[in-house]
């Protein structure tokens, strides 16, 4: 999929009337198609070819691809420079940016200068904690939470003014996203919680894994009722699951994860349990797409990245449609694209 | 102490009807404390303070107090000291992702809230991050100046 307004990759979209950001994100899921975002973990290593080589397993599956900010509390390449290492590509970059290990000042420094080298998107999180991460003995920073850190990025982008008011002389472009867990207690807050972030300026969200249909239906059916799903756009969280065994070790030791027992049982009677953790991502899927309010899938599949394709093909989200990747590019056309434009204006 | 500061939160309505006849109090006696000065009154707040709100709440003397908000559960005591609601990484038995030994602030906070009038809406108030200046200092002393300068048409809301 191809804008008319194709710029050199690389480079960012023009900002259309009523976007904030030049990215892609924004433009696939303001034009009402079912997106699909999909997450890196950057790699223990300054190669930038073991970044590129991440992402293109994803080429013409997702949408935009998010880059973690030392998820779970262990230490990787940063999300800036995975970030900016792929939006040069063209890649359309989901920047994760969390509370636990910057303050405020480093927060809206990196803001800016991811947003410099054309970072569109921004996840705001609050962060694990760092007990759970190779580097327990690290200072838990925590100046700021997910909510205050999309209050300070709005600020920055719309009154173009730092936390302190300082002027910015070109604010940062940024479609700002946050979190949800609808699978954590205490469960009847978690809507409000959606509501009280869209109030803080989020746009987009992506939820923890759904394992749980019946749960979610719940909540989803909550947050039609406060109107929610038509304030921001919602990317609900799915991933393939490697077998029995690690899905009860993620349980048990991932914190926010919920899987329900009949979902452990169904893997652990199958006889290929990785296939039978594709099939179940599938169908999960295909259900949540149905359920009213949901505008797209944000896929983790930690470890089995090889994977997505087959899942993101299987479940036909797509309809036949082709995301954007660097393969897709051809200079002359998007260099005809602007020669248009120009002649237009 | 963990235990009296659950029992605050059972007690989140009168204990915060105590908090707001107290709020109104101080602010009713502001030019008593204009008068011997607001330096010298926030060290002697700060005395009393830190030990009640301490033994009540584990209150960590932040100086922004934000208890009203909150379901008189002080969310200082949170490890990522969240200031606007649960993260995300609660356990399903609903003790908090870093501390096991421990029920969710959030969860308390939540609570609490349903027993205090307007505790829903006070909930959803987008508290600002931490001055982290402050620590140490009387929250009382700056809700009292807040509430002055509202009263004179400058906008905040602490407690």
């Amino acid at each position: 999929m191809q804008f008319e307004d194709e710029p050199i990759a690389g480079e960012n979209l023009p900002i259309l009337p009523g976007h904030a950001s030049p990215g892609r994100l924004e433009r696939i899921l303001r034009s009402g198609v079912f997106a699909v975002t999909a997450e890196i973990a950057p790699p223990d290593s300054a190669d930038p070819h073991e970044v590129y080589e991440r992402a293109s397993l994803f080429d013409g599956y997702v949408d935009a691809i998010n880059a973690t900010d030392g998820s779970g509390g262990n230490c990787h390449m940063s999300s800036v420079g995975m970030s900016a290492l792929l939006t040069r590509r063209g890649y359309s970059m989901v920047m994760q940016i969390s509370a636990r290990d910057r303050n405020r000042i480093a927060m809206q420094g990196d803001v800016l200068g991811a947003s410099a080298m054309g970072v569109s998107n921004i996840l705001c999180l609050t962060g694990d904690g760092v007990q759970s991460g190779d580097h327990p003995q690290a200072k838990p920073v925590f100046d700021m939470d997910c909510m205050t850190t999309l209050e300070m990025l709005r600020g920055m982008r719309d009154r173009g003014q730092f936390l302190s008011g300082r002027k910015i002389s070109h604010p940062p472009p940024v479609f700002l996203g946050a979190a949800a867990n609808p699978f954590a207690p205490p469960f009847d807050y978690r809507p409000l919680r959606l509501a009280k972030k869209i109030a803080a300026g989020a746009q987009f969200i992506q939820t923890q894994y759904c394992f749980d249909l019946v749960m979610f239906k719940r909540y989803m059916a909550k947050v039609r009722d406060m109107g929610l799903h038509e304030k921001v756009f919602i990317l609900v969280g799915v991933g393939p699951l490697a077998s029995a065994r690690s899905a009860q070790w993620i349980r048990n030791n991932v914190a926010g994860v919920h899987i329900p027992d009949s979902i452990i049982e169904r893997l652990a009677g199958a006889d290929d349990q990785a296939q039978e953790g594709v099939d179940i991502c599938v169908e999960m899927i295909q259900q949540i797409r149905e359920i009213p309010g949901v505008h797209g899938i944000h896929l983790m599949a930690y470890k089995q990245e090889k994977r997505v394709a087959e899942i993101i093909t299987r479940a036909g989200v797509l309809d036949g449609r082709r995301p954007w990747h660097p393969g897709m590019y051809d200079a002359s056309d998007a260099e005809e694209n602007r020669a248009g434009l120009r002649s237009q204006q | 102490m963990y235990r009296v500061r659950l029992w605050s939160v059972r007690n989140a309505r009168w204990l915060h009807g105590c908090y707001t006849l107290l709020e109104n109090i101080l602010v009713r006696l502001n030019p008593l404390w204009e008068a011997i000065g607001y330096e010298r009154v926030g060290r002697v707040f700060a005395l009393i303070e830190k030990p009640i709100k301490g033994f009540l709440f584990d209150s960590k003397s932040c100086g922004q107090c934000s208890l009203g908000s909150t379901g008189m559960a002080c969310p200082m005591n949170c490890p990522k000291t969240l200031r606007n609601g649960p993260c995300g990484g609660v356990r399903s038995d609903g003790t908090c992702e870093i501390d096991a030994e421990m029920i969710c602030v959030w969860i308390t906070a939540w609570e609490g809230s349903q027993r205090i009038n307007n505790g829903e809406e006070a909930i959803q108030i987008i508290q600002p991050p931490v001055d982290a200046r402050l620590q140490g200092s009387s929250a009382w002393l700056k809700m009292l100046r807040d509430k002055v300068r509202g009263k004179k048409g400058v906008v905040d809301s602490a407690i």
